[in-house]
């Protein structure tokens, strides 16, 4: 039951986030939560850790939560989930999808839903600093979160460091 | 050999990529399109267009249709396995040791100072999807999907799924002519 439970979250997750990986984010976070595998704190962990290694997100994702709630088979089958079907689809429908990549109905169907998934990962954020904000006050949320905005964004420095320098402020500070 | 070089390809492409699937996509052109030579430019845009058209991530499609381009259907399972396996083990074995000193004090400091890092980065990706809709949508109309989505999800807890189906429908159903009409006055604004 379990494993058909993993199999089951990721591959909702992944068939409704159109967009890549990042886009089902949030849909894996609902799954993740809502059943109760991690806690926000546990996936926000498994988040940052991810976005500081390399290679695609959702299958880092996915391949974490599934070993910790059913080990390596737990594993293998949230990536299976998340990989398999659209990938599939991709390889069967080739042709068919060759046709019409260019309608735009097609096109739509990715931008239709980018503002949704825009909601999706601003609530997530929200909760994010909603959560910091009781955790550390104001004073070091803010201190923390313009600096790691302007080393990301403005100085473009690699996420990996700024994790490693967030863990090191913070297993000497906090 | 075949299967060692579709190996390295996308093992480099993935090792070398920040920033999810969407963002290593130019380096697994890269290693297909220039060193490699198992597509042309124009094959990688149409494999790629194709791609973003169904769900998942955007970074196993790619390579696993390329894997099974190249070396069929053990091609396929090779190049998927070069791009996720490396870093699914990294992340459970930093994660899970962890969670194995959770108790300690640093280690709680630690995952304090993690949090606003974590929103900073959502907030970033946040705008990313923004900015990508309004090219598209325009200000008004995203503003309004925004607003509305927030109603539906926030206040009356509608699953997101039943959200992005229906939208998914209208992309489908919607007639074509008034969005082409939309496209080229966006195109002349």
């Amino acid at each position: 039951m379990v494993y058909w439970n993993i199999f089951w979250a990721f591959f909702v997750a992944n068939i409704l986030g159109y967009g890549g990986g990042p886009a089902t984010i949030p849909l894996i976070q609902k799954e993740v939560v809502t059943r109760g595998w991690l806690t926000h704190q546990e996936f926000n962990e498994a988040l940052a850790m991810g976005n500081s290694l390399p290679g695609p997100i959702a299958t880092k994702m996915a391949g974490y939560i599934g070993f910790h709630e059913g080990g390596i088979l737990g594993s293998f089958l949230a990536v299976f989930a998340t990989v398999a079907p659209s990938l599939i689809l991709m390889l069967t429908l080739m042709g068919i999808l060759y046709k019409y990549r260019h309608s735009i109905q097609v096109k739509r169907m990715t931008l239709y839903v980018k503002p949704t998934i825009a909601v999706l990962l601003g609530v997530m954020a929200y909760n994010s600093f909603h959560d910091s904000y009781f955790q550390i006050g104001i004073g070091q949320f803010l201190f923390l979160g313009v600096i790691s905005y302007i080393l990301m964004e403005k100085v473009k420095l690699h996420p990996a460091f700024i994790v490693m320098g967030a863990l090191l402020y913070g297993g000497l500070n906090l | 050999m075949k299967q060692l070089n579709i190996f390295i390809a996308l093992f480099r492409s993935s090792m070398l990529g920040y920033g999810g699937g969407p963002s290593t996509i130019p380096l697994v052109h890269k290693e297909v399109v220039e060193r490699f030579k198992w597509m042309t430019d124009e094959e990688f845009g149409d494999v790629l267009a194709i791609g973003n058209t169904l769900p998942g991530p955007i970074n196993t499609k790619m390579a696993g249709y390329i894997g099974f381009k190249v070396g069929g259907k053990i091609g396929m399972i090779n190049a998927t396995i070069a791009t996720i396996l490396p870093t699914i083990i990294l992340m459970v074995v930093l994660l899970t040791t962890l969670v194995t000193f959770k108790d300690l004090k640093w280690v709680q400091g630690m995952t304090k100072a993690i949090v606003p890092v974590v929103g900073v980065m959502l907030g970033v990706l946040t705008w990313q999807f923004i900015e990508a809709s309004v090219k598209g949508l325009k200000w008004p109309f995203t503003i309004g999907h925004i607003l509305v989505g927030i109603v539906l999800m926030q206040y009356f807890h509608i699953h997101p799924g039943f959200i992005i189906g229906g939208l998914l429908l209208y992309a489908v159903v919607k007639p074509t002519k008034s969005v082409e009409g939309k496209k080229s006055k966006g195109l002349s604004a």
